[in-house]
């Protein structure tokens, strides 16, 4: 099964909101929300009926036995994340602590211990034979990225053989939950804003998603908001030899739409029929196998 | 007017973070702008400060002498990252999952590992009209910010008010940006996106027992389901900014609006009286 990847380093430009459209239009058998930090696209992914719950365990965290610890501080020393508080008996701060396990290495009284540490919760909804994987993370948790290769590992598992292609919605930045999202993707769609931070912010993922060996092909989303950057960034997606995939208008009714729980391709609207000619500029490129572009 | 250290948040991206914060920040009366979203910086696209030092941010990676290495995994078995592993009659270190514990060279019996240092990023400090920028630049391909956002806010405080712009999403890298912060700011669209997000960075933020009230930005008349959700929940709404063809031209070209024009730096001068007030209850009714 083919893959194609939604991102944007950029927040806010409307990778949900293209991904929803993509997946109603294509009828993909396969989806994921790999944003665990910020997920949102089963408020608007249609008719998938609730599947199985699982939690996600991250690496287990430090755990200080206050019955045991005798406050020498020597963990407190050895820790390089301030994980440590200071007290009449020693704390871990969860938030902080990397699961390292150096303190408890290091204490003496063996007054320390590495405790599975629930840091969120895999969804997988169902349509038929068709299946959406997503989940939320905890709040301040880590490792996201290790939960973000879990989400597409759920979804890759459940996926019917005949399954063409599946579509991804990413997260915005560049770090590791971007970087576990790209990590197997066949073509990476990244939808740019019309905006100097959306300039800046697109030429960081594109040096980021070169590193994967994905084919990359750009949109921009709100193109009318500034059409001397949108040209911009044309020209840029020329010269780094992207595949340039259309332009989307601003549109009050996605609001709208994304209020009832649906995607712009559900409603007669202009961002619904600028997301259709993207996502039909975009299908061979989805669906063959091509030269790296 | 106690100086204080304000972070502005959002959940979901987009909403308009940079945008408030690097107003606020204008409109302010000696204010420092912290960019804590590393991965994609663009608070000193607005500034465009006259940087005046660069730093380099490091993390330390372990270095193995050969010579001294037995093979007798250790290290490789102690390291919660699998950044180490043994193959081939090899130690072999995947740089980009070590988090630098230092775990290996406390457990190597032979003293074979030594720590070097590993460049991820950097940390750029300048003016702009007064205000005093600090910016964090993530190395594309790196996995975390964190040491970098840690950098960012060791910063001495010059008795200024500090004004933190945070990444996107509730993980660890809004976490550390929030650490030190004595009151926050959500912003949120008026979309169910954005209210399911500020759902999110709501919990967030009673977890860490800080004091926080909601800014709507990029508001069109009709349904509200952020303005639902604070009124649900009792959050005090600071402002409602409308949807605004020329705020938005002028953001799109990182500008600030409270530079370029009075109207808007009085709006702002506004909030930010309205913010410093809800901070000091909240600090009062803390204490």
């Amino acid at each position: 099964m083919r893959q194609l990847v939604i991102l944007s380093g950029k927040g806010g430009t409307g990778k949900t909101t293209v991904a929803s459209a993509f997946i109603r239009l294509s009828q993909t058998q396969a989806c994921a929300d790999c944003d665990v930090d910020a997920p949102n696209l089963h408020l608007v992914n249609g008719p998938y009926s609730f599947g199985d719950s699982e939690p996600y365990y991250a690496l287990p965290l430090a755990e200080i036995n206050p019955a045991r610890c005798t406050a020498c501080g020597q963990c407190q020393l050895a820790c390089r994340f301030d994980a440590i508080l200071p007290g009449d008996a020693y704390r871990v701060d969860g938030h902080s602590c990397e699961g390292c396990g150096v303190c408890a290495l290091v204490c003496p009284v063996d007054a320390i211990h590495m405790k599975p540490h629930h840091a969120g919760d895999m969804t997988l909804y169902t349509n038929g034979d068709a299946v959406f994987s997503s989940a939320e993370l905890k709040m301040g948790s880590g490792t996201s990225g290790l939960l973000v290769s879990q989400v597409k590992k759920r979804m890759n598992a459940a996926a019917k053989e005949n399954a063409a292609f599946s579509i991804v919605d990413g997260s915005p930045g560049i770090g590791c939950p971007v970087i576990a999202t790209l990590s197997g993707a066949d073509v990476t769609l990244i939808v740019a804003e019309p905006s100097l931070s959306g300039m800046s912010d697109l030429a960081r993922i594109v040096k980021t998603a070169r590193g994967f060996g994905t084919r990359i092909a750009v949109c921009v989303n709100k193109a009318d908001i500034n059409p001397e950057i949108t040209l911009e960034i044309q020209v840029y997606c020329e010269q780094e030899g992207l595949l340039f995939a259309g332009l989307i208008p601003y549109d009050s009714l996605a609001q709208k739409a994304v209020n009832l729980g649906l995607s712009i391709a559900d409603i007669p609207c202009p961002s619904g029929e600028a997301a259709a000619r993207v996502y039909r500029k975009l299908l061979p490129l989805i669906t063959q196998e091509g030269p790296l572009i | 007017m106690k100086e204080r250290t304000i972070a502005f948040l959002s959940g979901k991206g987009g909403t308009g973070k940079t945008f408030l914060t690097v107003n606020l920040a204008s409109a302010a009366p000696s204010a420092i702008y912290i960019d804590c979203d590393v991965e994609e910086p663009n608070g000193h696209l607005f500034f465009r400060p006259m940087w005046q030092s660069s730093d380099k941010v490091c993390v330390p990676l372990p270095e193995m002498d050969s010579a001294l290495c037995d093979g007798c995994r250790k290290c490789a078995n102690f390291c919660a990252f699998n950044a180490l592993a043994w193959a081939n009659d090899h130690l072999l270190l995947f740089e980009e999952l070590c988090h630098g514990c230092g775990g290996c060279l406390l457990v190597c019996p032979h003293g074979a590992l030594r720590e070097t240092r590993r460049e991820i990023g950097e940390k750029k400090e300048g003016t702009s009209d007064g205000v005093r920028v600090l910016s964090g630049f993530l190395n594309p391909g790196e996995a975390t910010g964190v040491p970098i956002i840690r950098a960012l806010l060791t910063q001495p405080d010059a008795g200024r008010s500090v004004f933190i712009d945070c990444p996107p999403g509730s993980s660890c890298m809004v976490s550390e940006s929030i650490r030190g912060a004595d009151y926050c700011v959500l912003v949120a669209e008026p979309t169910r996106f954005g209210a399911h997000n500020l759902r999110m960075v709501h919990e967030l933020l009673r977890l860490y027992k800080k004091p926080y009230g909601v800014v709507l930005n990029k508001c069109l008349p009709g349904e509200d389901p952020s303005a639902d959700f604070c009124l649900a929940h009792g959050i005090p709404v600071l402002a409602r900014i409308s949807f605004d063809e020329r705020l938005g031209l002028l953001n799109s070209n990182a500008r600030i609006a409270a530079r370029e024009d009075e109207g808007f730096r009085e709006k702002f001068r506004a909030l930010l009286l309205r913010i410093e007030k809800e901070a000091c209850d909240a600090a009062v009714g803390h204490s």
